[in-house]
């Protein structure tokens, strides 16, 4: 389509991108009704009635509900209705509706070195960084122009040049838990910018480095959660760790750019301060931002065995990993002590306002950003078990 | 009259009285998609409405959403006549793009004041009538 073709070339030359590159998947974010609105979903059907189609595989970033459960949570009718044309206009469009920002946990993972116009922020850095792949943050528009023509512009992350790191982080704290991954990457995101940070973890955790397969590794949520925050915080797309990344494995200091700035980080208080550490009482918790795997819905419904939520617990995962939950058990579980599992959606894109929660405790570091700006929410963060805690008690302890 | 030349973003002839600014324009959140009028009552062009005029500011920033925006005022006729940056970015660009608003950058947008007739043209041509 002549209109997808002008996108892609005139964002390439603003760029000075080398050309275009066909790409093996697309992810085209701007999803949610509460950030396209009547325009974006005016715009989508229009391509669609011109016979518009994605002629690679394309999936969608989480919408604005879930897609089938959202009467029973909450949403308004009127938001609903339109949410589900936004859907039915990507699906004429080609694109799947997998609405998640985890795609790598539901099948769809980039092999090392493959190109790709990927757009939600924190599935970028992780295709990038974990596995490898070689995608710029692009726009909802760009990215669906790039698959209906199978080829985006070749700049930026897509060469070797810009994948060097220009900042090089020692860390001399240890790191405990996924949330400890998360106000390290709030931190570096802030100091990095839309650089390439680097990272040193000189205090462990050791075997991390021993993981040949870091997708099949038990550092899913810690790598995620922490490509999120430094996503969310700054504008960073790629992020190396030594003798742990795939390019840090092959390539070790020679990623380094000459005149990279060198920092050190020896604790994560500022982190765990600015992003709402306090403890106090809590209106909502939310875990799953970026969406849950199985693991840590298994490692949910173990923490919460025998007790009973007392605030609203929102757990945000994939359809797949909901249905797979659901398989074996875990979804009972989760229900049984009172907690919501939603599939499709995430806080993030929600509308949260509606709803009149004012504080929301999280495990998630990129929330825990954009919890004021995006909804309303005043944010209190800490790991997964404390919570859970808060859930259950109403109150969240300080960590 | 004065020429200058810039960088085509997206081709097309058009002319309007410029309003000009040297703030950054949100597209979302500072203008209306509804009516053109800039709502954000901290940015100097507040209360403006930019249907028909040739937009001109250093640069976008703000939410991706803001092509939307672009596409809806268009949709709606109330998109400006055309734009002028100093640096086009990927928001504007892409609103540009698929509305189909003629738009051109790399020129020092201090030249221009508001009320001027500006007339877009091939090639990147710009012409301001003192």
């Amino acid at each position: 389509m002549r209109l997808a073709a002008q996108l892609v070339t005139s964002l390439g030359r603003i760029y000075g991108a080398s050309g275009l590159v066909p790409v093996a998947s697309v992810q085209v974010a701007g999803v949610s009704y509460r950030n396209l609105g009547a325009a974006g979903l005016e715009f989508l059907r229009d391509w669609a009635n011109k016979g518009a189609r994605a002629r690679v595989p394309a999936m969608l970033n989480p919408a604005g509900m879930d897609l089938t459960a959202w009467r029973a949570h909450g949403i308004p009718e009127e938001f609903g209705r339109q949410q589900l044309e936004v859907i039915d206009a990507f699906r004429r469009l080609g694109v799947m509706p997998t609405c998640t920002c985890t795609p790598y946990l539901i099948g769809y993972v980039p092999r090392y070195g493959e190109h790709l116009a990927w757009s939600e922020s924190s599935a970028v850095v992780f295709a990038n960084s974990v596995l490898g792949a070689r995608t710029n943050r692009e726009g909802g528009p760009s990215a669906l122009a790039a698959a209906i023509l199978g080829k985006t512009a070749r700049y930026g992350l897509h060469l070797d040049e810009a994948r060097r790191a220009t900042l090089v982080v020692d860390v001399e704290c240890p790191l405990r838990s996924p949330a400890d991954f998360g106000a390290l990457g709030y931190l570096v995101g802030r100091m990095a910018g839309d650089g390439v940070p680097f990272l040193r973890l000189r205090k462990g955790p050791e075997e991390l480095r021993a993981q040949a397969d870091l997708l099949g590794s038990p550092y899913v949520p810690h790598l995620k959660a922490m490509g999120a925050a430094m996503a969310a915080s700054g504008a960073v797309g790629l992020f190396h760790i030594g003798g742990v990344t795939p390019e840090a494995r092959e390539l070790g200091d020679d990623l380094i750019a000459l005149g990279a700035v060198y920092v050190r980080i020896d604790d994560l208080s500022l982190a765990y301060r600015e992003l709402g550490m306090g403890g106090g009482a809590v209106d909502i918790v939310s875990i799953g931002c970026p969406h849950a795997s199985l693991a840590e819905l298994t490692q949910a419904a173990t923490i919460l065995e025998r007790q009973r939520v007392t605030r609203p617990l929102w757990i945000t995962t994939s359809r797949a990993v909901l249905d797979e939950a659901r398989r074996q058990g875990v979804l009972a579980l989760l229900e049984r002590s009172g907690a919501t599992v939603m599939a499709d959606t995430c806080l993030v894109v929600a509308p949260m306002r509606h709803f009149g929660f004012r504080t929301v405790a999280t495990d998630s570091a990129k929330l825990a950003t954009y919890a004021a700006g995006h909804c309303g929410l005043a944010a209190r963060y800490g790991p997964l078990e404390v919570c859970l805690e808060a859930a259950v008690s109403g109150v969240m302890r300080g960590v | 009259m004065r020429v200058l030349y810039g960088r085509v973003i997206q081709p097309g002839r058009a002319s309007g009285l410029a309003l000009v600014t040297a703030e950054p324009i949100s597209f979302l959140g500072q203008v209306d998609p509804e009516t053109g009028r800039v709502v954000d009552p901290h940015h100097p062009l507040a209360g403006c409405d930019v249907t028909g005029r040739v937009l001109v500011f250093p640069t976008g920033k703000g939410s991706t959403v803001g092509s939307y925006v672009l596409y809806q005022l268009a949709k709606n006729r109330h998109a400006p006549a055309a734009i002028v940056n100093a640096r086009c970015e990927a928001i504007v660009a892409t609103g540009a793009i698929i509305s189909g608003i003629p738009t051109i950058d790399g020129v020092d947008t201090s030249q221009f004041v508001s009320g001027q007739k500006v007339s877009i043209e091939e090639g990147g041509r710009i012409v301001i009538d003192a």
